[in-house]
């Protein structure tokens, strides 16, 4: 992990409030694993923890949904302005974990740290993408996986209705899921019925992204830790 | 060239730059990132007697240019700072500072004891937790309650003493002087400011707790006025700290009279701040054709 002050190659609006940015990064980055970004001016105080959505050799990508101050303010950022970055940060998704068949269970905005790990998966990873209404970068997800699969509530792309009915969980070997709690806690009680290993992406208000102020906490069975520095990634069994 | 060398409390410190309680953990994660040898020194995570796990709910909220936490002194507990996280400290070849909290006189006893046979350098008792219920602030409050827990403890310090006083105090001279003449060997100041914020869609407090510490940029001027205050009315070396961003912040505090800074939420801010802080001070008095700080500390 690093700080480096960061040109912006791309920043674009990808749908109605969720916009990619693509900003100048060397060094290695695993899937999973989150940078904190900040403007250069004061217009806002902590760093944006925002998951990495994709890496190259030179550059970092992120998906992102603006939420409040920050993340607005990173998007209205353009191309060849500089931003603060800090990362890679968290432990990541554990690849020698990740064998066999693995479902990929996304929603909504949670879908952005599931691409950097679905093209290291490759056609091991069947992806199921679940959105409100409007659905991003599924064009992306197809590149890589061995099946691709959309619903939407209002059924107007896709399936209709939520994503994790049309998930065969005693299929596969494991499954990853990162997207609104509701979703996971359902993906990971499914997972458990059927006995198949599953791991969470958690989503956690921050300070230091660094495990050290200790505000992002979550309460496991082996005790408090922390969503920044032991995860974001938590194996199903550990949360309660 | 400029020399920080800082002598107070008797120890010699590399450079006034300290890195606050809290916002530093026990320096291991920051020594991945630069060489912590090159700050004045570390203060540890708010510690107490036995383990907590802090707060429930939501702990922190940001506000222009602010911070507000409510972590509640989640901490391993003296005993395994002792034993894992003070071996590892040691080794950054900087100031070690024990922060040690409690919930009554018998917590900060026992800690102190504990403390008193270990490689720490300096105790900085916080007296000051706006964020635990009954104990922490309880002391910091009033004067005369700071004065009898302070004189007590000094008498069975081994380690120098450095008492961490809270802007919620009824009066900072009032405090700073009974902190001295308790036998403090320096003091720190400001802890976080007790302040609130509301959800009003939920027509909620935001925390668990209702109240919580603030501090960032936000507080900084408060925070001068208050070491303006203390440094008038005592001899004692008083450690500056609040809302600290900057070299030209902490010239500021040494204006103001202080003899250490401590930099706190600007560490979240960008990690590697405190170490820029530190060079940017001497290029900064070089600039200014300053040798040591003694020239210009307490000259407002």
């Amino acid at each position: 992990m690093k700080v480096v002050i960061s040109q912006i190659m791309e920043n674009k609006s990808v749908s109605d409030g969720i916009f990619k940015l693509t900003a100048e990064f060397s060094g290695e980055i695993k899937p999973g694993q989150f940078f904190m970004l900040k403007t250069l001016d004061n217009s806002f105080l902590l760093p944006r923890p925002i998951s990495v959505n994709d890496a190259g050799e030179k550059e970092v990508t992120f998906l992102y949904r603006t939420e409040g101050k920050g993340t607005s303010k990173i998007s209205s950022m353009k191309a060849g302005e500089e931003l603060q970055l800090f990362g890679p940060l968290g432990n990541g998704f554990d690849m020698q974990e990740l064998k066999g068949k693995i479902a990929v269970v996304g929603g909504g905005i949670g879908i952005a740290p599931l691409l950097y790990l679905t093209k290291q998966l490759g056609r091991n990873a069947d992806v199921y993408l679940g959105f409100k209404n409007c659905v991003y970068t599924v064009d992306e997800f197809e590149k890589y996986a061995g099946q691709v699969l959309i619903a939407t509530e209002d059924g107007s792309i896709g399936e209709k209705g939520f994503v994790t009915d049309y998930v065969e969980f005693s299929k596969y070997d494991a499954v990853v899921t990162c997207g609104p709690e509701i979703m996971m806690n359902k993906i990971i009680n499914n997972c458990k019925e059927v006995g198949v290993k599953c791991y969470a992406s958690l989503e956690r208000r921050m300070a230091c992204g660094m495990g050290v102020c200790l505000g992002c906490t979550v309460v496991t069975r082996n005790g408090t830790k922390r969503a920044c520095k032991d995860g974001p990634v938590f194996m199903s069994e550990e949360l309660i | 060239m400029a020399d920080l060398k800082t002598k107070a409390m008797g120890i010699e410190f590399k450079n006034p730059v300290l890195t606050a309680s809290g916002t530093f953990g026990f320096g291991e994660e920051f020594s991945e990132i630069y060489d912590l040898s090159l700050l004045g020194g570390i203060c540890s995570k708010g510690l107490t007697l036995r383990e907590r796990g802090g707060n429930t709910g939501i702990r922190l909220w940001e506000t222009p240019m602010g911070l507000i936490n409510s972590i509640g002194l989640q901490n391993p507990g003296v005993d395994n700072f002792i034993n894992h996280e003070l071996p590892k400290m040691k080794s950054y070849n900087t100031v070690i500072i024990a922060n040690l909290g409690g919930h009554c006189e018998e917590d900060y006893f026992e800690g102190i004891y504990k403390l008193n046979y270990t490689d720490v350098d300096l105790i900085e008792l916080n007296i000051s937790c706006p964020n635990v219920k009954s104990g922490g602030m309880a002391f910091g409050i009033k004067s005369s309650v700071a004065y009898d827990i302070v004189s007590k403890l000094k008498r069975i310090c081994r380690k120098p003493l450095m008492v961490k006083l809270s802007p919620n105090a009824e009066s900072i001279s009032e405090m700073a002087i009974a902190c001295e003449e308790a036998g403090a060997d320096g003091i720190s100041l400001i802890n976080t400011i007790q302040s609130m914020a509301i959800d009003i869609k939920k027509r909620k407090a935001v925390f668990d707790n209702v109240y919580a510490g603030l501090s960032g940029p936000c507080v900084k001027p408060i925070a001068l006025r208050m070491v303006h205050e203390a440094c008038k009315n005592v001899k004692i070396p008083v450690c500056g700290l609040g809302g600290i961003m900057s070299a030209e912040d902490v010239i500021e505090f040494i204006m103001a009279g202080a003899t250490l800074v401590q930099i706190g939420t600007a560490n979240f801010i960008k990690p590697t701040i405190a170490e820029e802080i530190t060079r940017d001070l001497s290029a900064y008095m070089d600039r200014e054709g300053i040798k040591t700080l003694d020239e210009i500390r307490g000259i407002v």
